[in-house]
């Protein structure tokens, strides 16, 4: 885990009219692992998540993808360039099926003059998706299943899923598993460590630590709009979060 | 895997892919019962029905309802509504009447420029929509008041007759048989249907009507989307206002007053949900047809005009409350 970071977040600065959400963030994530985000309510996590996935245009710092500069104007940007994200609110489409939803925006098009008039190869997504998900071991019952008849932990699975699908370099995950149960949980976390064994590097935004500590290979953590502590997991405690997330404790010099 | 576990797995499979099947086409098969039903009903209740003037008669009308239900269902899957279908259909006929009757156009010029009003229309409330934002409940609330004055300026308020003969060609006509008005629509249902089920840009409209954010971070052109379905419903409206039109050999101002009623109830009996992100053109023209159906039936039983209204009104109540039930019963499974 030496090297150029695959994604590198430095100084970071975002305002919303008077309020500064960022002032000087850092992120640093190497070449296949987990990093989990963590800090308190406001901290800044949401913020930082939205300026790296190109849903908010930074004030200040840089961004650096593979150690090139990198400016992202909107979220196909970012997705362009390999970092996907999944929101809080999953940001699926309900009526569609699982493959549509996998594919969507980036749908396949039949070959030919049919596929210049915008026909759809829906055949050949329905195989791409349900070789996908059985790469990730995500167990749905069918690909051509609407997301509305599936279970929160499967919609969770299906929207990080995409993204892996997608994703190049990073996959950013903000609180995957907020609002699932114990077993479905597990299953989005088992999730994680496939992609992870895959090569592929994560952005975990957690508030919960004994998860973030078992899942990840390394924790940042924010207050007050910027990075003030680092941890490899294996060597940290949920004490030493949670001191860190209420700044009783700081491993970052801070000017 | 053991081989017990692979034979309970392939009847779970098996029960879910029913059930799944079942709750997309649900609305469809109820309606197309209850349309079989109503069809023996009327045929046994009277003895006018099962005659080829009145089924050529139903023909034609099911056209109209059912070319513009096609436009409604279109635009109801975007999580929309289009009040104005009435209004616009009647300015898209007038015209269609007066540029022949005034400027000796063809029946088909007439049609194009129908069509050409229909889309200029729907392009307002298109651009009102996606634009200026507003919701489109009150955009097309103000199509349906806007246009129906310029119906009322441009007519003087006096419907336009001394059409050609050949006017009548899109409402009356016959082609092997079958009501030229049916084959415009099967053509029109064909077409529509394809672009919502097999394009890109039908599984677009799904998605925006399912979830505008999540088809916006996905890249998808929601705005010019949203524009390109109101011009395309204004399209259909236009088309479907010029064979009303042609029906009657003349153009009506007073044409289409709660036709949007009819062609809502068309499109919720026939599943498309107000909630956005569900309809389908087939259950669309099962709807059409049973409203027609009940109009048709009611002038025949001798039901008064204003029973009609009670009855289609009641429908719509049935309609939504029936895919509200489906959506919560769906969502407490999630």
């Amino acid at each position: 885990m030496s090297g150029e970071p695959v994604l590198q977040a430095r100084g970071i600065v975002k305002r919303f009219g008077h309020v500064e959400a960022l002032s000087g963030a850092d992120l640093t994530v190497h070449h296949g692992e987990v990093v989990a985000l963590i800090g308190d309510n406001g901290a800044g996590k949401s913020t930082l998540i939205k300026v790296l996935s190109g849903v908010h245009p930074p004030d200040g710092g840089e961004i650096r993808l593979g150690g090139r500069a990198v400016a992202f104007a909107s979220p196909v940007d970012a997705r362009r360039a390999g970092v996907e994200t999944v929101y809080q609110d999953l940001a699926v489409a309900d009526d569609l099926s699982v493959a549509a939803n996998l594919y969507l925006g980036r749908e396949i098009r039949r070959r030919g003059p049919l596929g210049r008039i915008g026909l759809l190869d829906k055949r050949a997504m329905r195989r791409g998706a349900a070789e996908a998900l059985e790469q990730l071991g995500v167990r749905i019952p069918r690909v051509t299943t609407p997301i509305s008849m599936l279970s929160g932990g499967q919609r969770q699975s299906v929207a990080v899923a995409r993204a892996v699908i997608w994703a190049t370099d990073v996959v950013i995950l903000d609180e995957p598993t907020a609002a699932l149960g114990v077993v479905q949980t597990r299953r989005v976390l088992e999730l994680v460590q496939r992609v992870r064994d895959a090569g592929m590097s994560v952005v975990l935004v957690s508030h919960n630590m004994p998860q973030v500590l078992e899942v990840a290979d390394r924790v940042e953590v924010m207050r007050l709009g910027r990075r003030t502590a680092r941890f490899t997991a294996a060597e940290a405690t949920v004490d030493d979060l949670v001191a860190a997330m209420t700044g009783a404790l700081t491993t970052e010099s801070l000017d | 895997m053991t081989t017990v576990e692979q034979a309970v797995g392939w009847r779970d499979r098996l029960g879910e892919w029913l059930r799944e099947r079942i709750s997309v086409a649900v609305s469809e098969v109820t309606a197309a019962a209850a349309l079989v039903v109503l069809f023996v009903a009327l045929s046994l209740a009277s003895p006018h029905f099962l005659t080829a003037d009145n089924l050529f008669n139903i023909g034609s009308q099911t056209a109209v309802i059912a070319i513009i239900a096609v436009a409604q269902t279109m635009v109801i899957i975007t999580k929309g509504i289009d009040l104005s279908v009435g209004s616009v259909a009647a300015l898209a006929g007038v015209v269609g009447a007066m540029v022949v009757r005034d400027l000796g156009f063809s029946v088909w010029e007439a049609t194009a420029v129908a069509v050409g009003v229909g889309a200029s229309a729907g392009l307002v409330n298109g651009l009102l929509v996606s634009l200026a934002r507003l919701p489109p409940f009150i955009a097309t609330l103000g199509m349906m008041s806007a246009a129906r004055g310029l119906v009322f300026i441009v007519t003087g308020a006096v419907g336009v007759y001394s059409l050609p003969e050949s006017f009548q060609l899109l409402g009356n006509g016959v082609i092997a048989g079958i009501p030229f008005a049916i084959v415009v629509t099967a053509a029109v249902a064909l077409a529509a249907g394809h672009l919502l089920s097999q394009s890109r840009f039908g599984q677009h409209v799904y998605a925006m009507g399912s979830n505008l954010e999540a088809a916006r971070r996905a890249g998808i052109p929601v705005r010019r989307n949203l524009t390109a379905v109101y011009v395309l419903a204004g399209v259909l409206v236009g088309l479907g206002g010029m064979i009303a039109a042609s029906r009657v050999n003349s153009g009506q101002p007073n044409y289409g007053i709660g036709l949007e009623l009819d062609v809502i109830a068309a499109a919720v009996i026939g599943g498309a949900s107000l909630f956005g992100g569900q309809g389908r053109i087939m259950g669309t023209l099962i709807g059409a047809f049973l409203i027609a159906l009940v109009r048709n039936g009611s002038v025949l039983l001798g039901i008064n005009i204003h029973y009609q209204q009670l009855i289609v009104g009641i429908i719509i109540w049935a309609a939504v409350y029936f895919d509200q039930f489906r959506r919560r019963r769906l969502e407490s499974r999630g």
